[in-house]
Formats: C-alpha cells, structure tokens, sequence
C-alpha cells in the first residue's frame, strides 16, 4: 500500500493493480508529483529528497488510516521517492479507488494535502544558484486546514 | 539515555546527524531543546522553536510534551516533500 523507494514507478501499472480484482470500485482518482523545473524564484536542475526512514512510513501510514475512517474508499497506493532526481522525474504517487469519485477525488486530495505537511521529507535542489533547500510554503499549511 | 536525530538543513547547520543525551527523569520537548540551544550560539539559532518540528518516537509532537528514557527524539525543519 505505501512505499519509500528510490527507483522510479510506472502509473499504468500502478493503474492496473488499482483495478484489478476490484469490481465494487467505479471511480479512480491518481495524482502524480513531478520535478519542475523552477521554484522559489529559482531555475531548477533537479533535486535531492532526504527523508526520516521509518517515521515516514509510519507516517504515511496514519494519513491513509484517516483517509479510510473519513471516505468510504476502496484501494490506496501511495508511493513516495528519495534520493537525487531529475526534472520531470516522477517524485509522489497516490491512486485512491471507491465506488464514486467524489470519495475517491477527496481522499486523494487529503493524501496529498497531509503528506506535504506531516510527512518527513525534504527536498534540496539543485539550482543555478548552488543546493537550496526548499522552504516550507504557506499554502501547504493552508491546503491542510481546509479539512478541519 | 535518549537518542537526538536531525534532519536536512538543520542537520547541516548543527553538523550533527545524531547524538545521545543520558536523562535522569522524564523531561519535556521544551527542555531537552534549551539544553541543546546552550551548546553554542549556532545551536540556539538553529533550534529556535517556530522553526523547528519534534518527533518523539517517529510521531509529530508539540514542545509540551514528554520524553522518556529509552526515546527516539528527532528535530527537524518543516517538511516538504511531496
């Protein structure tokens, strides 16, 4: 259901896995996080994703536990990457499935909204500037409050 | 004895990934952070509270809260993965 990896992941796949085995579902809603290539005021060469192993997938863990006590959804798969990318590398995966799509639209949205605020991970770019870590932004704290 | 980890930048400012604190008593999130902001003016910059993010055995938690011995701590700057 979730995991930590540097190796990069295939959506159709991931597609599939969603589907399979699983007539009850009538709605899939997937998000893919990709590397750009300009943030902060910065031009973007790629990143480096440092995480805490272990309380990220525990962390993971309870964001998609509280998505399943909040929506009635069926499947979730959640994949997040570490180590050095590069642009337009896939960084975060999450495909949630449920028998209509407002849970499964939600649930996601949810995901990702918690994941960028409670998940330990920290993304360093490589700019033309030198390394920068990337500073916690504002609307990301805000996308979580929305959900009370 | 609690174990201390830090992460990303603050990691790289303290030039410290982790370090062992013996403790006597449970203590709270707030005073193991002004213990460590006494190592040097660095460490006190660093470690400023509305900077910093605590986890006691690999949960978020708040400054108020305890820690015992035998603990996992870990400091951290907001997260921004995703």
């Amino acid at each position: 259901m979730i995991s930590v990896q540097e190796k990069d992941f295939d959506v159709s796949a991931e597609y599939q896995a969603l589907i399979q085995n699983n007539t009850t579902d009538g709605a899939v809603v997937m998000f893919t996080g990709l590397v750009r290539d300009f943030n902060q005021g910065n031009v973007v060469h790629g990143l480096s994703l440092e995480h805490y192993p272990g309380m990220t997938e525990k962390a993971l863990l309870e964001i998609v536990s509280d998505a399943k006590q909040r929506w009635s959804i069926g499947k979730v798969r959640v994949i997040h990457r570490v180590g050095d990318l590069n642009l337009a590398d896939q960084i975060v995966f999450v495909g949630v499935t449920s028998k209509h799509r407002e849970d499964a639209f939600d649930a996601a949205m949810y995901i990702m909204d918690f994941l960028k605020n409670r998940a330990p991970f920290w993304k360093k770019e490589r700019t033309t500037k030198g390394e920068v870590w990337v500073e916690a932004n504002e609307k990301d704290s805000v996308s979580m409050k929305k959900w009370g | 004895m609690i174990k201390v980890k830090f992460f990303a930048q603050l990691r790289e400012r303290l030039n410290c990934s982790e370090l062992n604190v013996d403790l006597n008593s449970s203590v709270t999130v707030d005073w193991l952070v002004k213990q460590l902001s006494e190592t040097d003016q660095n460490w006190a910059d660093s470690l400023k509270k509305d900077t910093v993010l605590v986890a006691v055995n690999q949960t978020l938690c708040g400054f108020n809260d305890q820690i015992n011995d035998g603990d996992e701590v870990a400091l951290f700057p907001p997260v921004t993965g995703g």
